[in-house]
């Protein structure tokens, strides 16, 4: 328990100097890029904004002082709980992001345990039928999958089962045109068919490849070796010895994929229009939204971190060789 | 009874590049063993003590090709019967405690090789070995090595099976846990199984073997019985055998000089030969053939 205490700890503190820096850099970038900030607030009415109001504008955000100052101002804020209001949707940053996460969350969810369950299965069938034509099959199409851009995958869906086929609608989270009110559940999920599976499509080859190594390598070490000296193969085989080893490592990479997943949602969400998380990062990057961009990176930054933590306490939990022995 | 008859095993390596060679590391080895008999198998480590082992349940790589025969009971063990037979008629005891699976409680994989009552068979024989009750919740990296062996030798007392091969099945364990694993082997041998028990501890293949089998460099360099290992192991028909005898501790302790050839050396003649004090140019010539000597089996030009 104290070790654990420790471990968190330790993880804390790496995460927090983490955080600093990415903030940092973030910063940095955004206040040396060539977009006009206030030209991205202004739009299109640009013509009609004279020098005067140009000025309230950047007092107004403060965006009239030096860098340095900026962010030294909004990093003070963000210590007491404050990051700040967005400047394109002029409303509390934290409550864009909890608004645009709660529609993020359904899809990198729904498509995380998607691709996690069908990559650990055709993985697991690839390692069991190794050197078969099925193997080489699910092999050929993990490397063709990797090698694939997400965002060319999502486009070819929507060619596909948006346009010509016309069985889910083009984009966007909800139908255009139609009160929030009634809007039905059954909209909302078509809506978020193409996007999760574009979404789980990174994902099943990263798994499914790691997991039939895995599991070769299981199959071929010596407690394999004296299963099957004492009569068990197939399934029987699969089921008491090489699921239970290949299973931790596995759930671990999945949890460990969170950045991915997130990197992920960002194209997903871009090509299907999708109002989540990763839209309005795109959104807030290019239209210089310094706080909400700064936002979004502080809050992806903890998630991905999340999801790593997890995945080593998952480990320390379910691995008997840590559970029950004395070290960690 | 098991016969295993001019076995030989290869494995493809991979040297430099895309060049393959086939590796001998078992040439002609020859073994065989009655029921109600336990056939130990002696030699020093790499002389492919355990290849045979796995050799007999099928369970050696993928890249090594086998030639040869092996029959137990009449029946010539192909791939698809040594698959059937496994955990059957054939149980293994393995050499390494690295056969557990490091996720299981070791009481479910006693039980797992079992048929029927397997919950109070492997409780019978873990006391029959003396391990705690409490030792079938454990998992393996919680055992001493000599706990972890008592639990891979459990594995054959609850299997049923008719053809028992043990690999080094007692190192670890203490003197009084030792006497009663071997006792436990006779008595599988004295009810009709066939035994073969591979073991570096001359002494304790003494105490309870019928048979002897000397290994030397991948092949049986004497099969003797039991009583040929006595005194200054005059009876004794090969000089391995010989010099073995002697450099146990109770008797000369005289090591015997230079060391095992590697299965790449390809000696054309007898593999014994650099390390053979009775050598002659003979020797070097051709391999020598297994004669039958005194009722006892012996691959020397010059045995008597
Ligand atoms: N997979 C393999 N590939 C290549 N060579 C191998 C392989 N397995 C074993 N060998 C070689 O075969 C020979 C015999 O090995 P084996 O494990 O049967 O020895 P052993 O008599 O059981 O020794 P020990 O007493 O140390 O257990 C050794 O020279 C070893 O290097
Ligand atoms: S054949 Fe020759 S070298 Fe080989 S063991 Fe006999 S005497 Fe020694
Ligand atoms: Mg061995």
């Amino acid at each position: 328990m104290k070790n654990m205490i420790k471990f968190i700890l330790k993880k804390t503190i790496r995460m927090v100097s983490l955080l600093i820096a990415l903030c940092i850099i973030s910063f940095l970038l955004i206040s040396y890029s060539p977009i006009d900030p206030i030209q991205a607030y202004v739009g299109a009415d640009m013509m009609r904004v004279g020098p005067e109001q140009r000025d309230k504008i950047a007092e107004y955000w403060g965006l009239d002082q030096s860098p340095l100052e900026q962010f030294v101002q909004w990093g003070s804020r963000v210590l007491q709980g404050d990051l700040g209001t967005s400047m394109i949707y002029r409303r509390p940053v934290a409550d864009i992001i909890s608004e645009k996460f709660l529609n993020s969350i359904i899809l990198m969810s729904l498509a995380w345990l998607l691709s996690g369950i069908i990559g650990f299965i055709i993985g697991s069938i690839a390692a069991m039928k190794k050197d078969t034509w099925i193997d080489r099959t699910i092999k050929w199409y993990c490397y063709t999958l990797a090698s694939t851009p997400t965002f060319w995958i999502g486009l070819l869906f929507l060619m596909i089962f948006a346009a010509w086929l016309d069985w889910f609608p083009i984009g966007l989270g909800v139908p255009a045109g139609v009160i929030a009110e009634d809007v039905t559940i059954g909209d909302r999920i078509k809506h978020l068919i193409l996007p999760t599976l574009t979404l789980s499509m990174i994902g099943i080859a990263n798994i499914a490849l790691h997991t039939r190594q895995k599991l070769i390598d299981i199959l071929s070490s010596d407690y394999v070796l004296f299963a099957k000296a004492r009569g068990e193969k197939g399934f029987v085989l699969f089921w008491r010895h090489g699921l239970r080893n290949v299973a931790l490592p596995a759930i671990t990479l999945q949890f460990a994929a969170f950045s991915e997943l997130f990197g992920g949602a960002v194209i997903a969400e871009t090509v299907f229009s999708y109002p989540g998380l990763g839209q309005a990062t795109v959104e807030a990057g290019l239209r210089g939204d310094v706080p909400l961009l700064l936002g979004i990176v502080i809050f992806s930054a903890i998630f991905v971190f999340i999801g790593n933590l997890v995945a080593d306490l998952i480990y320390r939990l379910v691995d008997p060789r840590i559970r029950e022995g004395k070290f960690l | 009874m098991l016969e295993v008859n001019h076995l030989s095993i290869s494995f493809l390596q991979y040297e430099k590049g895309l060049k393959q060679q086939q590796l001998k590391v078992i040439k002609d080895l020859s073994v065989s063993v009655h029921s109600g008999e336990i056939l130990a198998v002696v030699g020093s480590s790499g002389s492919g003590k355990s290849l045979l082992a796995h050799a007999i349940l099928g369970i050696l790589p993928t890249n090594a090709t086998t030639e040869g025969t092996i029959y137990f009971d009449g029946v010539k063990l192909t791939p698809e019967k040594k698959e059937e037979f496994r955990g059957k008629e054939i149980s293994f005891v393995p050499q390494s405690v690295n056969f557990l699976d490091p996720l299981m409680r070791v009481g479910t994989q006693v039980r797992n090789a079992a048929r029927g009552a397997s919950t109070s068979a492997q409780r019978k024989a873990f006391e029959r070995l003396r391990l705690a009750k409490d030792v079938e919740q454990k998992f393996p990296f919680q055992l001493s090595g000599g706990m972890a062996r008592r639990v891979l030798a459990s594995t054959a007392m609850v299997s049923g099976a008719k053809l028992i091969i043990a690999d080094e099945p007692t190192p670890g364990m203490d003197p009084t846990v030792i006497k009663e694993a071997l006792k436990y082997f006779r008595e599988l041998a004295d009810s009709g199984c066939t035994v073969l028990m591979i073991t570096h501890d001359i002494g304790a293949a003494l105490e309870i073997a019928d048979k002897i089998a000397v290994f030397y460099a991948g092949t049986t360099v004497e099969s003797a019985m039991v009583n040929d290992f006595s005194g200054d192991g005059r009876l004794l028909r090969h000089p391995y055998s010989k010099a073995l005898w002697r450099a146990l501790p109770q008797n000369d302790f005289l090591p015997i000089p230079g060391s095992q050839p590697l299965p790449y050396a390809n000696l054309p003649g007898c593999l014994f030969e650099p390390r053979c004090a009775f050598a002659t140019t003979e020797c070097r010539q051709d391999e020598p053939k297994p004669r039958e000597i005194r009722n006892g089996i012996v691959r020397c030009i010059h045995a008597t």
